[in-house]
């Protein structure tokens, strides 16, 4: 038998029966667990936005997520160049991300407005309107930037001024744990809410800051220990999305009702 | 070698011949998953798993397989094996699925999992792969589990996201040690584990491959 199996057609044989059997098998378990796997990341994004707005907790379970998200969320595609809403996309299913990595929805960003490092920022957002009695309540919008290693994604809350935080924290990094990686503190996420994003000419000029001091100032937060770079990434990231360049104009057309 | 029996598939690479203990293989992800408890037990289930069903199946197959396309067979079986366990991750443990990111598909070139099919599934029995394979994905479970207590607990206050010392950062008393969350501090604790292994079972020690011979005369300057 064993002078058998090493023929050329008993191997080919074996290979392609394998091959076949493990194909079924990899494709039956890829297929069926496919739509599972896209609720779940659904699933995971509308946790995070909730969790960072401050509006469930961590344990809170997938219904509750999906109930609280489908019922007080509305989510808006705002066009970051015009800074107005647009429906050129479908905010369901539009993904930003995806979208700064295509070149025909995103633009590469000069050096000098790249603060946040970025490299290529994509023409369409999305910004999450909570509102109450037809009247906006809290708007959520999503950040990126690079802090030491990675990216750093996440999000920004801001009252109904469009000015003040009211929540803030990151679903995705990199950084050095138990360094950089302390974004994820709740006790130091917890000194966000009420700060102030813009000074009086409605320049953005939240800064990170070494000492106590931050605590009583509104336009200063506390900075990291031991991460120096994690924190200048998180401020850039803050000045670029909330600046000019970022969703800036759109905020500035939303005050005055014009978006 | 005298016919292995189940108790001893099963139970000796847990200290007796532990794949990272004293094979020193699978380390790679050993030092990735373990800074928190949850991914080790997560790893070690699928590594586990994969190790016992790619021993079953090329057991089963062995006196099929032509030797000239062997290891091709055992990687494609052990292929289809770790998509399989990366995709039920995505489908039923989705926050820890995101965490192990890689390692889960990196199982595939776990040298456990090719190590045990080569030296042991292509020669015994399905059942006996089977339980070597379990047995295996035990020892490596072992030692991340060991890895994963001790650097989560001393480098967070955590065990199992669940504070046990509270930190610092966090208004409590315990200082974390932050290096026990790099990858390096597992090099040092699987280290000091060999050793501990090593004077404990003394019969694992191996004898040196050459001897360094003292200076007869002093160097040259």
């Amino acid at each position: 038998m064993s002078e058998k199996k090493e023929t050329i057609g008993r191997t080919l044989l074996v290979a392609l029966s394998v091959c076949l059997v493990c194909s079924v098998f990899v494709a039956g378990a890829a297929v069926s667990l496919k739509s599972l796997q896209q609720q779940n990341a659904l699933l995971d994004k509308q946790r995070s936005i909730l969790r960072i707005a401050g509006m469930v907790d961590d344990k809170a379970s997938g219904t509750e997520v999906r109930r609280v998200f489908n019922q007080d969320i509305k989510p808006r595609v705002v066009d970051l160049e015009t800074g107005r809403f647009t429906d050129a996309v479908d905010p369901r299913s539009y993904d930003p991300l995806k979208a700064a990595q295509d070149p025909a929805q995103s633009k590469i960003l000069p050096a000098s407005e790249d603060i946040a490092s970025i490299h290529r920022q994509e023409r369409y957002s999305i910004a999450y309107f909570v509102e109450k009695d037809g009247k906006l309540e809290t708007l959520i919008l999503p950040i990126r930037g690079y802090g030491l290693w990675s990216t750093l994604y996440g999000f920004i809350a801001l009252k109904s001024d469009l000015a003040t935080v009211s929540g803030f924290g990151f679903y995705q990094h990199a950084e050095t744990p138990g360094l950089g990686g302390e974004v994820d503190n709740p006790r130091w996420l917890s000194q966000w809410p009420g700060k102030e994003v813009y000074d009086d000419n409605g320049r953005v000029s939240l800064a990170m800051v070494k000492g106590g001091g931050a605590k009583s100032n509104p336009h200063q937060v506390d900075a990291i220990a031991g991460a120096t770079l994690t924190s200048r990434g998180v401020e850039h990231l803050v000045h670029f999305w909330l600046g000019p360049d970022g969703f800036g104009p759109f905020l500035q057309n939303l005050k005055k009702g014009d978006a | 070698m005298a016919k292995p029996t189940a108790r001893d598939v099963l139970l000796n690479p847990v200290f007796q011949n532990n794949p990272i203990g004293l094979q020193i293989l699978g380390i790679c992800s050993a030092l990735a998953v373990t800074s928190n408890l949850r991914t080790a037990l997560v790893m070690s289930l699928g590594l586990t798993l994969v190790t016992a069903f790619s021993n079953l199946s090329i057991s089963a197959i062995r006196n099929q397989i032509p030797s000239s396309i062997r290891m091709i067979v055992q990687m494609v079986i052990i292929a289809s094996l770790v998509i399989v366990v990366d995709q039920m991750l995505k489908a039923f443990a989705y926050s820890v699925s995101k965490q192990l990111s890689v390692f889960v598909g990196l199982i595939i070139t776990n040298c456990i999992v090719m190590g045990r099919a080569e030296a042991f599934a292509m020669a015994n029995p399905p059942k006996l792969s089977f339980l070597d394979g379990i047995g295996n994905g035990l020892g490596y479970s072992a030692m991340l589990v060991t890895l994963g207590v001790i650097r989560e607990l001393c480098g967070s206050g955590k065990l199992l996201g669940i504070t046990i010392l509270p930190t610092v950062n966090e208004g409590g008393w315990y200082v974390p040690n932050g290096l026990l969350l790099l990858p390096p501090s597992a090099f040092f604790l699987i280290g000091l584990i060999i050793w501990g292994l090593r004077t404990w079972k003394s019969n694992q020690k191996e004898v040196p491959v050459f001897k360094i011979t003292s200076h007869v005369r002093a160097e040259a300057y």
